[in-house]
């Protein structure tokens, strides 16, 4: 390789630079605080599914409603964890009770730098919850 | 290989900066369309259609084009293309790109592009259309750079090249046909709806597309020390004449059964792009250009004289390129629309943002073409040896 | 050096060429159940149609502006005023000669020449622009022949704008949310970017109530059914009287009928045809 030793040096440079905010966080044990999620107020305590659940697959789920309502025209969905029957709607069921966007579903969106583009059509209901 | 795009003289560089300042301000004004939406354009409820997809139905002609020098050279062993083949699939290549481009500007949800990939729909004729037209785009360029680095290397190209080449005549002939097929199957706009509406895409692409490679290859010979051989050039005008003519005579066609049966829902559109209707004229006076260039293109082109004279035959060629541009870039699409399917007369312009983006992507086309054919010369040591400055 | 890196990059490109392939060959196989195109008309599943009675409506009706803001209200459908480029309307009134200019229509009787005539959706049996569209973003529904609308999948190419003979489908040329005055939670507005057009209220009907429309409607003006059930209003009223379909010659059937009728009655016209009709006389 020519100029091998000025290639090294900038490669180990740049790599270092690249993964700073990683080394620096867990050196420093600083850096930004994990969302605080606010749940819902209304008294309601059984989401569609469990929490466990949801926090990864929520937008899987919410995919798979998008296309059974608007696609296959089914609107009930069973739910796995509790059995019960619920609306598949992003607006009349998740908002029913997550009804503050900007406490529950922005909380970890924005940390995440996420913007999914529901809230471009689907209304967000006014008031807190 | 490629690299060798990227070396150059003053003027080729002056010339690639000017066109990718062109970009650039096209660029700008579609992150504006990008985040206002095609409101900025001229197109309405009524007009859905207009200069953008007008350019595509244009350029995928253009591109069709290539196959008038592929296929008597490859098929009849007209040596005399030997030298032009390249330029005409380089051509076809970048005309492939302004096609797609030109979709991808039209379209509300470019970021949703890939659902035609990802939810392939056979029964529509747009599916087929960005099936043919990736197709050729890979075999253009596969075929394009195998024959060209093979005769870099002063190889004689692989063997498995020539079925490729043999597959892209039809396929040439299949891009411009569905394409046509978008309009021709439509109950709701009689205007295109005519069995003859893919014969005279493939002829006036047959036209434009070889009298703007006379012209390529004309100021391709202007600055570098390429000259495609006076047999060639005469071939492709020849060529061009007659293609011009059937694609006049298939125009002559159109007219005659619209006006002859008659039928409001067919002469309507004829009487908007030729003499106004309700006030709406701005079409007529370039269809009535468009005839006239085609008047004297074939005045110039089918006496031979005038055809074997290169100044003349210039002429002739700006003459039928313009002619079908204003016929298939301008005309054709919009009078589709006007009047509307509930006969409304509306009226159509592109706004000044979508003529912007619109000469930005004939200006990436022409760097392409520009890039790939230095690419060529320097690979036949045809470039003219100048001293740098 | 340089021949590998050719080789790297042919082989990331077929590997590139292979994996939109590949997904497009799975895509294939899973969309096969959805496929659009027309159907046939069927005697089994539910035919939803709709008859317009023309004769119901008169030039200064308020009914007709209560339709169209039924409509747009419940479903979130912008205002641009004084903009028909951006215009978007689900349905909307124009005169009767206009609505069936194709008729060409010579000397007709003067209350027909300005009579409003609701616009929409015809919701065809054989739709043109479920055919054109490149994702199956709309198609007609098997189950209630409701020509449908998945926003989140339109590419926004208006191909099926330019398919449509009727003139029905809007484009969302900018963000319609500034257009809209008061939004209905209940329902999600549309981004700019998609086609829009009447869905025949899918989502009333899944609740059980019926399109907003007919809601308002207080004397049959708009009627609403299958055409399935011989018992139902709509086949009762379109076998008693005469109607007519935009551009049916076309061969979209469409599934919107408009009553247009003589206001003298077959008795004092023709006694002798009204024996023959009470006798059962010929069924098309």
């Amino acid at each position: 390789m020519y100029d091998a030793g000025k290639i090294i040096v900038g490669l180990v440079v740049f790599v270092v630079l690249a993964t700073s905010p990683l080394w620096i966080n867990v050196l420093t044990d600083e850096g930004p605080e994990a969302p605080t999620i606010v749940y819902p107020t209304n008294g309601s305590t059984e989401c569609v599914e469990s929490k466990e659940f949801m926090i990864p697959n929520h937008m899987d789920l919410l995919n798979e409603w998008r296309d059974e309502v608007v696609r296959d025209g089914t609107r009930d969905y069973v739910s796995t964890s509790n059995g019960k029957t619920f609306d598949m709607s992003l607006s009349r069921t998740c908002m029913d009770c997550h009804s503050n966007k900007a406490e529950f579903c922005d909380a970890c969106h924005t940390y995440l730098a996420v913007s999914p583009y529901c809230w471009d059509c689907h209304v967000e209901p006014k008031g807190a919850n | 290989m490629l690299e060798k795009a990227l070396t150059g003289n003053r003027t080729y560089w002056t010339w690639i900066f000017f066109l990718l300042a062109v970009i650039g301000a096209g660029g700008i004004c579609w992150l504006w369309q990008f985040n206002t939406g095609l409101t900025i354009t001229g197109l309405g409820r009524d007009v859905v259609w207009g200069f953008y997809i007008a350019q595509f139905t244009f350029l995928v002609g253009v591109a069709a084009s290539a196959v008038m020098v592929v296929l008597p050279y490859y098929l009849h062993n007209y040596k005399a293309f030997g030298k032009m083949t390249i330029l005409g699939e380089f051509l076809a290549i970048a005309a492939v790109i302004m096609c797609m481009s030109f979709i991808f500007v039209d379209m509300g949800r470019p970021d949703r592009i890939f659902n035609v990939f990802l939810h392939p729909t056979p029964h529509s004729m747009m599916f087929w259309d960005t099936v043919a037209l990736s197709g050729y785009l890979v075999l253009n360029l596969v075929i394009s750079f195998t024959t060209l680095s093979c005769e870099r290397r002063g190889e004689p190209p692989p063997k498995w090249i020539k079925p490729v080449i043999i597959l892209s005549i039809p396929w040439a002939v299949s891009i411009h046909t569905v394409t046509a097929f978008l309009y021709s199957g439509l109950a709701a706009r009689p205007f295109w709806m005519t069995a003859i509406l893919a014969p005279r895409f493939l002829a006036s692409a047959f036209a434009a597309g070889p009298a703007l490679l006379i012209l390529l290859a004309l100021i391709v010979r202007k600055f570098t020390n390429f000259d495609p051989g006076k047999q060639a050039i005469q071939k492709l005008a020849e060529i061009v004449t007659y293609a011009m003519i059937i694609n006049v005579f298939f125009v002559l066609m159109e007219v005659f059964t619209a006006l002859y049966s008659d039928i409001p829902e067919h002469v309507h559109h004829f009487e908007f792009l030729f003499t106004g209707i309700e006030g709406n004229t701005t079409m007529a006076p370039w269809m009535w250009l468009s005839v006239l260039l085609a008047i004297v293109s074939l005045v110039i082109l089918v006496n031979p004289a005038t055809r074997r004279t290169e100044t003349t035959l210039i002429v002739g060629c700006i003459a039928v390129f313009g002619s079908l541009w204003i016929d298939k870039g301008l005309g054709m699409v919009i009078a589709g629309f006007v009047p509307s399917p509930l006969g409304k007369v509306v009226h159509y312009a592109p706004t000044f943002p979508e003529l912007t983006i619109s000469l930005a992507i004939y200006a990436t086309g022409i760097l392409i073409v520009t890039a790939l054919y230095k690419i060529a010369l320097e690979v036949r040591g045809q470039m003219k040896v100048e001293s740098l400055d | 050096m340089a021949g590998n890196r050719r080789d790297f990059l042919k082989l990331a490109g077929l590997t590139a060429l292979g994996a939109t392939g590949a997904s497009s060959i799975k895509a294939t196989k899973a969309d096969a159940s959805t496929g659009g195109g027309h159907a046939e008309n069927s005697s089994d599943g539910v035919r939803l149609a709709m008859v317009i009675d023309l004769r119901k409506f008169t030039k200064n009706d308020a009914l007709i502006q209560r339709c169209i803001d039924a409509c747009h209200e419940t479903h979130n459908v912008p205002n641009f005023e004084n903009d028909p480029k951006n215009e978007i309307k689900w349905i909307w009134s124009d005169d009767f000669e206009t609505a069936f200019h194709s008729q060409e229509f010579h000397f007709i009787r003067e209350d027909l020449k300005e009579k409003p005539t609701l616009l929409l959706c015809n919701h065809c049996d054989n739709p043109p622009c479920t055919r054109v569209c490149p994702t199956q973003a709309t198609w007609k529904r098997e189950s209630d022949g409701i020509v449908m609308m998945d926003w989140h999948r339109c590419i926004g190419c208006r191909y099926c704008v330019v398919a449509c003979p009727y003139g029905s489908r809007s484009f969302n040329f900018k963000d319609p949310r500034p257009g809209i005055d008061e939004i209905t939670v209940d329902y999600p507005t549309r981004m700019k970017g998609v086609v829009e057009k009447c869905t025949f209220c899918e989502e009333r009907l899944a609740r059980g109530l019926e399109p907003a429309c007919v809601e308002v409607c207080d004397n049959d003006e708009i009627i609403f059914g299958d055409l399935n059930d011989p018992t139902s209003k709509v086949r009762q009223v379109l076998a008693e009287r005469m109607a007519i379909r935009r551009k049916a010659g076309l061969g979209t059937q469409p599934e919107v009928y408009y009553i247009i009728d003589d206001p003298r009655t077959l008795q004092e016209v023709a006694p002798a045809a009204v024996v023959e009709v009470a006798e059962g006389g010929d069924h098309a």
